[in-house]
């Protein structure tokens, strides 16, 4: 994967990060209790589970249970982080996130990992492409996607004080490092313009957000001045960062490590039509699921790359 | 804490006071659903019984005036649509007055057509989308567990929501803990919404799932309140997850309702109400005069 973010240095997989923040918040606070649904080795909750045993239940095989149960957890004053892979947990625990997380709006955090295509070789039955767009259509829900070991830490951290449902996004590959250390400013909502630019605005999250820096790179080369934003928070929308992208630069482009109906795209979509007509070009997984391959192949195949964020740019600015 | 041993003849007077509860809380359901128009008559009144036996036996540990009460135990209506049931008994409990069970359904109402967790006082899980109670009393379960807290889940299940394959990773987890303070009790009407259970998806065995699942199993006469409370005396205090399958009639009480599985989901209409309330006065009449003969048999037999 190296080879498609040349120039950014290489970090840890934000499950991994997920994983050790858990645990080191387990040691500050006692109301955390941890469930996962047979895939802690993977989604690292497992850290958790070795240091408090008596604080972690592996439920096996049981999404819709581990939901309810993370439901009930938190209606006794429990704070549950329940984790398995983002299909799972999305969609087989949807009605269960809906009726005992959501509708009675309780303080359950959800961990999905493996998000987006980047899992790579078990294909698409494990890749989740609409878990961002599923878990926004849930009222009350904070959504988030964090694109850095560092990030996801001061999300993790974020979400256990944050009063109510939250869902956060994990990968499995190691990613490229954008913040250099934890984000003290971090903050559910709120934008970070990682580079300044006056032609167009990225906005990215997730994995997409090194790939929009290498862009900018390479159109700054080419004489395109290319803002970008990481939008880690899906929802709320930092609504203000949208509008000064929409005032200030000729038009937006997102890039998402999803479908580009219903994810970020969609979301700033809808404020910039409301706020601040401007254009705006797409860039994710198009009314498709992916496939079995190698992660930067997938990434390649699939549209996910910077240089298919340098393309929408080009579209965007030839309009 | 365990509630006391079996005490083997409840007083036929506390049996009698709780009989007359039932009824009230008929009552009281049948009034609200003609009220509100629309509604779920037979898995309410098949339920009256555990109920009423729950709230006004001595069994459930709460109080009214203090519904977040961290050690109350906690009771989850899993079969969302039989609200009505609990509505009457918490409003019999005093938890908020009578006059608000004629909200029922309406707009500002704080009496949701099935229980919304954070409306109503005493309403301890948002049901309605069938299945997914017992996950949740079993969190609550394992988190008294952790806080050392002795409080006893009760989760009251439909027997046609047992066809939900979550019921079942929940029993299935709650036999893995033994999670002794979790107790389930399935409304055996016989009935779901389409037909009878043993056309639609059959139940049986249905012990002996919940055994398989490492749960203790009693089967009882659901409408018999002697039984329905020696039943839960039998379930607390054991040392892994209980469950009371209890054999109920659906629509039980109303002649024309029982078994009768029209009344699923349509309210009883002003003059249904009429004809239901004048049956209940009359049973009412009859358990007394049965009550006093008994009494008088007993005194005459000594006892």
């Amino acid at each position: 994967m190296k080879e498609l973010y040349p120039g950014l240095e290489f970090g840890k997989a934000t499950r991994d990060a997920y994983g050790e923040a858990l645990r080191d918040l387990g040691r500050q606070y006692e109301d955390i209790v941890v469930l996962d649904a047979d895939l802690a080795g993977s989604t690292r909750s497992a850290y958790f589970g070795e240091e408090f045993p008596d604080r972690f239940f592996n439920v096996g095989i049981q999404e819709a249970n581990m939901v309810g149960m993370a439901g009930g957890f938190a209606s006794c004053g429990k704070v549950p982080f329940i984790s398995s892979f983002a299909s799972f947990v999305i969609l087989k625990g949807f009605d269960q996130l809906r009726m005992a997380v959501a509708y009675p709006k309780l303080n359950v955090k959800v961990a999905g990992s493996h998000g987006g295509i980047s899992l790579g070789e078990d294909g698409a039955s494990q890749q989740a492409v609409e878990d961002v767009a599923l878990a926004c259509s849930l009222p009350g829900f904070t959504v988030c996607v964090p694109c850095d070991e560092h990030q996801m830490r001061a999300a993790v951290r974020a979400a256990y004080h944050h009063r109510g449902p939250v869902y956060l996004r994990l990968g499995r590959p190691k990613v490229p490092v954008i913040y250099r250390s934890e984000p003290e400013d971090f903050a559910f909502g709120k934008a970070v313009r990682l580079r300044e630019g006056t032609d167009v605005t990225v906005i990215a999250n997730g994995l997409m957000v090194g790939a929009a820096i290498v862009a900018h790179d390479r159109l700054r080369d080419k004489g395109i001045s290319v803002r970008v934003v990481d939008m880690a928070t899906v929802k709320p929308l930092d609504e203000d960062e949208v509008l000064s992208a929409a005032r200030e630069t000729r038009g937006i482009i997102v890039a998402e490590e999803h479908l580009i109906h219903g994810g970020l795209g969609s979301r700033v979509a809808q404020a910039v039509c409301r706020l601040h007509p401007a254009p705006m070009e797409f860039v994710g997984l198009d009314d498709t699921y992916a496939e079995s391959g190698a992660p930067a192949d997938l990434l390649r195949k699939y549209g996910l790359t910077a240089d298919n964020i340098v393309d929408a740019v080009r579209r965007l600015l030839a309009r | 804490m365990a509630i006391p041993a079996a005490d083997p003849s409840r007083r036929g007077e506390e049996i009698a006071a709780l009989r007359d509860r039932a009824t009230v809380i008929r009552r009281l359901i049948l009034d609200m659903l003609t009220t509100a128009g629309s509604g779920h008559p037979g898995g309410s009144l098949s339920a009256v019984e555990i109920v009423t036996a729950l709230y006004f036996g001595g069994v459930l540990r709460y109080d009214p005036k203090w519904p977040d009460w961290p050690d109350r135990d906690r009771f989850i209506l899993s079969k969302g649509h039989g609200v009505p049931v609990l509505y009457a008994a918490l409003a019999e409990a005093g938890y908020f007055p009578h006059e608000e069970l004629r909200t029922l359904r309406r707009i500002d109402s704080r009496l949701q057509g099935h229980p919304v967790y954070g409306t109503a006082p005493g309403i301890e899980a948002s049901t309605g989308s069938l299945g997914q109670g017992l996950s949740i009393g079993l969190g609550m379960a394992l988190a008294a567990r952790l806080d050392k807290r002795r409080y006893r889940v009760f989760v009251l299940l439909g027997d046609g929501e047992c066809q939900e394959g979550q019921v079942w990773e929940a029993a299935m987890a709650a036999g893995h803990h033994r999670v002794d303070n979790l107790i389930a009790i399935v409304d055996y009407n016989k009935f779901q919404l389409d037909g009878a259970i043993s056309d639609i998806m059959e139940l049986d065995p249905l012990a002996a799932k919940w055994e398989s699942m490492r749960w203790d199993v009693i089967e009882i006469d659901g409408h018999d309140l002697g039984e329905v409370l020696r039943a839960f005396e039998w379930a607390v205090g054991r040392d892994r997850p209980a469950c009371i399958i209890a054999h109920t009639t659906k629509g039980k009480g109303v002649s024309f309702m029982e078994g009768e599985n029209a009344y699923h989901g349509v309210a009883p209409t002003e003059e249904e109400l009429v004809r239901a309330l004048a049956e209940l006065d009359t049973a009412r009449a009859r358990a007394e005069a049965s009550i006093e003969r008994e009494a008088r048999e007993d005194k005459e037999a000594g006892r």
